[in-house]
């Protein structure tokens, strides 16, 4: 068996291998080097595993590129796998998010992309079609950017149902229940330090989790505060409670603990660095009640930070959670996060982090 | 109507590792010219322009060693016989 980190970096993607369950790691080459890989996903839903890969060649665009081979070669769509329609008037600015479906959706990926917009493919990932029902949102036109750009950048398509819910920033959290033709804001609760009063909408969620026990439960790291909905929205109640601070970009849930998940606290609103400058993660185990900070082996003096899918969680028993931070460095933990030891240093900013399994 | 087009290395393998390009555009202006270009290349034309056809902010264009921004922009006018580069501009980090 072997375990696959993908880290996606400011100047390129870099692939790193265990066969040991997670012991040790051996990082290869670097792949698509010199380019942007704000995005990635390793799609084991195929007789190949499929990499997926949202670059920016850095002068000559955006694009989504493709691997079946792990990385050997990589081939790109010669028209643009994401592509504005014409009448749009809308160019792709950058892939925030290249999200795999369940297994009895095989060839479904979901694509969150700057400007704000869903895409869905039904090939794999080797062409996309935007999502209308939320383009054309009467709402979108106010979704605001923010300092990283206006973009979907989580896709959370729920395995039991028609159900997608995305987080954008700005914008906040949206729901469709019919499979991605309808759209409502479901932010109730979420709060928006930036505006006068509590919107119904034009959040600036940083990412979404969804609970392994209830899809209906999900947890939100906020642009301050960190929140838990139990109705799929509905309503959001703060679980902030217990944290250094309430800021920070990534949020993570167990996918086979329910009520177990993981933020990565920065102290905000100028600074977004870690409290202290500890780099450290903070667990909890009933569903944001209570909070513990744990990660021996992350380091102190760290005035570094961890974007939002720089953090991930694998489905190895136990959960593996890895952290990859602005400075380059990439961290694995394979006890829920507990102790943590160093997978790689010295890369470009780390932006993105995606690990499987693979038979 | 011959034009040559000619690119910078990065970019040469799209374009079958042609670092020049003879084109015969349909129209006189650099609009045609890069529709040409996209028609034969897509992915290099992808590069040089977004979906919306506006030649992408870091991307140089040179009609006849002149900026096209402080000429027409798409509309410049591109004679038989000329030479277009196409250059990445000081930019990155």
């Amino acid at each position: 068996m072997t375990d696959l980190l993908a880290i996606g970096t400011r100047k390129g993607l870099w692939l790193a291998r265990s066969e040991d369950d997670r012991r040790t790691w051996r990082v290869g080459e670097p792949h698509l080097l010199a380019q942007e890989v704000a995005a990635v996903s390793i799609d084991t839903r195929r007789d190949r595993p499929r990499v997926l890969a949202g670059i920016q060649y850095g002068h000559w665009g955006p694009s989504v590129v493709r691997s079946d081979d792990l990385g050997a070669t990589w081939e790109e769509t010669e028209s643009g796998a994401v592509r504005f329609p014409e009448d749009t008037g809308a160019a792709l600015a950058r892939v925030w998010q290249l999200r795999p479906d369940t297994a009895d959706r095989p060839d479904v990926v979901w694509a969150g992309c700057e400007p704000h917009s869903l895409w869905r493919s039904t090939d794999g990932g080797c062409s996309f079609s935007l999502v209308r029902g939320l383009w054309d949102h009467p709402h979108r036109p106010t979704w605001e950017p923010g300092a990283g750009g206006g973009a979907v950048h989580t896709v959370l398509p729920d395995p039991g149902s028609d159900r997608v819910t995305v987080a954008m920033s700005t914008g906040g959290v949206y729901v469709s229940e019919d499979g991605a033709s309808d759209w409502a804001p479901r932010n109730r609760g979420i709060s928006a330090v930036f505006l006068p009063e509590p919107p119904e909408y034009g959040q600036c969620v940083h990412k979404v989790a969804v609970d392994a026990g209830d899809p209906a439960r999900m947890y939100a790291q906020n642009h301050f505060g960190v929140f838990r909905t139990d109705d799929a929205g509905g309503s959001w109640t703060s679980i902030a409670e217990g944290l250094p601070a309430d800021f920070g970009f990534p949020i993570a849930a167990s996918p086979t603990t329910p009520g177990t998940a993981w933020v990565v606290p920065l102290v905000a609103d100028m600074e977004r660095v870690p409290p202290s400058g500890r780099l450290r993660v903070h667990r909890t185990r009933d569903a944001g009640a209570s909070w513990t900070e744990s990660g021996e082996g992350l380091p102190d003096g760290a005035w570094t930070a961890v974007l939002r899918d720089a953090f991930c969680v694998d489905e190895g028993d136990p959960t593996g959670v890895y952290v990859g931070t602005r400075d380059g460095c990439v961290y694995a933990s394979t006890d829920e996060g507990d102790t943590f030891a160093l997978v790689a240093d010295h890369l470009p900013d780390v932006l993105a982090l995606r690990a499987v399994r693979l038979p | 109507m011959s034009v040559q087009v000619v690119l910078p290395g990065v970019l040469a393998d799209l374009a079958g590792g042609a670092k020049h390009l003879d084109v015969d555009p349909a129209g006189g202006t650099l609009a045609d010219l890069l529709d040409a270009v996209d028609a034969r290349h897509p992915t290099l034309g992808r590069r040089i322009r977004d979906e919306t056809g506006r030649v992408r902010r870091f991307v140089n264009v040179y009609v006849d060693g002149e900026d096209v921004r402080w000429q027409g922009g798409l509309a410049t006018a591109v004679r038989d016989g000329a030479v277009v580069q196409v250059l990445p501009s000081v930019a990155g980090g």
